[in-house]
């Protein structure tokens, strides 16, 4: 039901690609038939691609680590907390922050699809749509630890959050050692996109200076 | 639907390839189809489980080989046929050829873009008290739905703990076919590695997924 029964005659455009050519023809017929406006999807790549980021969950993190109130306040109801800082952008609903400590470590998937953060981490990078990641790491996420050059404690529990649902999980990985007295902005430097999905760690102090 | 999508627990695939400063897009078709998808969904074309459903069903063989974005186009282009919005002679031709069937909620402008990236709300009324409490040991049914599900198949028969209360929620399994939104409680359970994967497997590994009131039955406390 899905590969091509038909064939493009675009000879004007022979060098795109099979694909290109046929995202062109969609969007076309869409737009002719009055369902979209091309000008809000360049607007939805814009948002992608310039403003919704992993810079925006960085900040989340560093104020938890700043402010022990908040951080008790995401860890309880995550989109409400966060929608308490205004300059994080709109954050959606049936978002959970699952934190790090020396006894635990946490890792986010969806083995079914490609669930993930958005509104905190942007776009999901292709390691994390992609079989290799969703096949492993439900069952041997230290395997797919070590593919990251990432090792944890032999004793280190560690829990896997498969996102069959809508909700949405964002790791609150441990402070790095060496920060006391950083401002927020500072500790949002620190953040990686990796450490928010549990799949790295925060930058340390020596590495980003 | 037991698809080659529902990828836990699967061997052969390899190693996890991370990409240093990848960009949003590899190819610029890749943001036309991601935003394709989100206009159409915004304009009430289709729910979020329905194009989900409709990228599962891609051929299996078709499903592997296909980026993450083809599958996208693939799943949207079956996905607006089969529901009358477009035809396949117009894919064909690559233009409008008949009269637009009306969108339910009306094609999304410019202005409502930002407000269209906020994720969805998915919590419902509850028709019924939760079944589960915290605590509960629970046994994911060993059931196989031919059509959309999401409970996957590495948990089925087996026994976890709920760990928590998510709410009342849009039931994917109904949505997706346009059965309604038919609400459930939706639980947060969690499995011991070795209750899925054996004896073998590393005693300090937890997985947890989030499961749906008619995808559990309790268990007897022991």
């Amino acid at each position: 039901m899905t590969e091509p029964d038909h064939h493009h005659h675009h000879d004007d455009h022979s060098e795109l690609s099979e694909t290109e050519l046929r995202v062109r023809a969609l969007e076309t017929i869409l737009a002719e038939k009055g369902y979209l406006d091309p000008a809000a999807l360049d607007a939805i790549i814009q948002a992608y691609e310039t403003r919704i980021g992993p810079h925006i969950g960085a900040r989340v993190v560093a104020k938890a680590w700043s402010d022990s109130a908040f951080k008790k306040a995401l860890l309880e109801d995550a989109s409400k907390a966060v929608r308490t800082l205004g300059h994080t952008g709109r954050v959606g609903d049936h978002l959970v922050a699952v934190e790090n400590t020396p006894q635990r470590h946490n890792m986010v998937v969806c083995t079914l699809c490609s669930c993930y953060p958005w509104d905190m981490l942007g776009l999901p990078p292709v390691w994390y749509k992609a079989a290799p990641y969703r096949s492993r790491a439900v069952k041997d996420p230290r395997g797919v630890l070590a593919d990251f050059d990432v090792s944890l404690p032999k004793d280190t529990e560690i829990r896997v959050w498969d996102s069959t649902a809508e909700t949405r999980f964002l790791v609150l990985p441990m402070r790095p050692n060496g920060t006391d007295g950083w401002s927020e902005e500072q500790l949002a430097e620190l953040v990686t996109r990796d450490s928010m999905i549990g799949t790295g760690f925060p930058k340390t102090p020596e590495a980003s200076s | 639907m037991n698809g080659v999508h529902d990828m836990g627990g699967m061997d052969g695939f390899g190693k996890v390839e991370p990409e240093l400063n990848e960009p949003a897009f590899h190819e610029k078709w890749e943001g036309r189809v991601l935003a394709m998808v989100r206009a159409m969904g915004s304009a009430g074309a289709f729910n979020i489980d329905t194009s989900r459903f409709y990228r599962e069903t891609l051929p299996p063989h078709v499903y592997l080989a296909s980026s993450y974005y083809r599958k996208w186009l693939l799943g949207l282009e079956d996905l607006l046929i089969d529901k009358g919005f477009v035809t396949k002679p117009e894919i064909a031709s690559g233009h409008a050829q008949g009269n637009a069937k009306p969108v339910k909620k009306g094609k999304l402008q410019l202005e409502n873009v930002e407000q269209s990236l906020v994720r969805g709300q998915f919590e419902r009324p509850a028709p019924a008290p939760a079944t589960f409490k915290p605590g509960d040991r629970v046994r994911a049914k060993n059931i196989h739905p031919a059509t959309h599900t999401r409970l996957p198949r590495y948990t089925r028969g087996h026994v976890g703990v709920v760990e928590r209360i998510l709410g009342c929620q849009v039931f994917p399994d109904s949505a997706a076919m346009e059965l309604g939104e038919n609400p459930q409680w939706l639980y947060n359970v969690v499995f011991d590695a070795a209750e899925l994967w054996g004896p073998d497997a590393d005693p300090t590994v937890k997985i947890s997924i989030d499961a749906f009131e008619p995808y559990l039955e309790l268990v007897p406390p022991i």
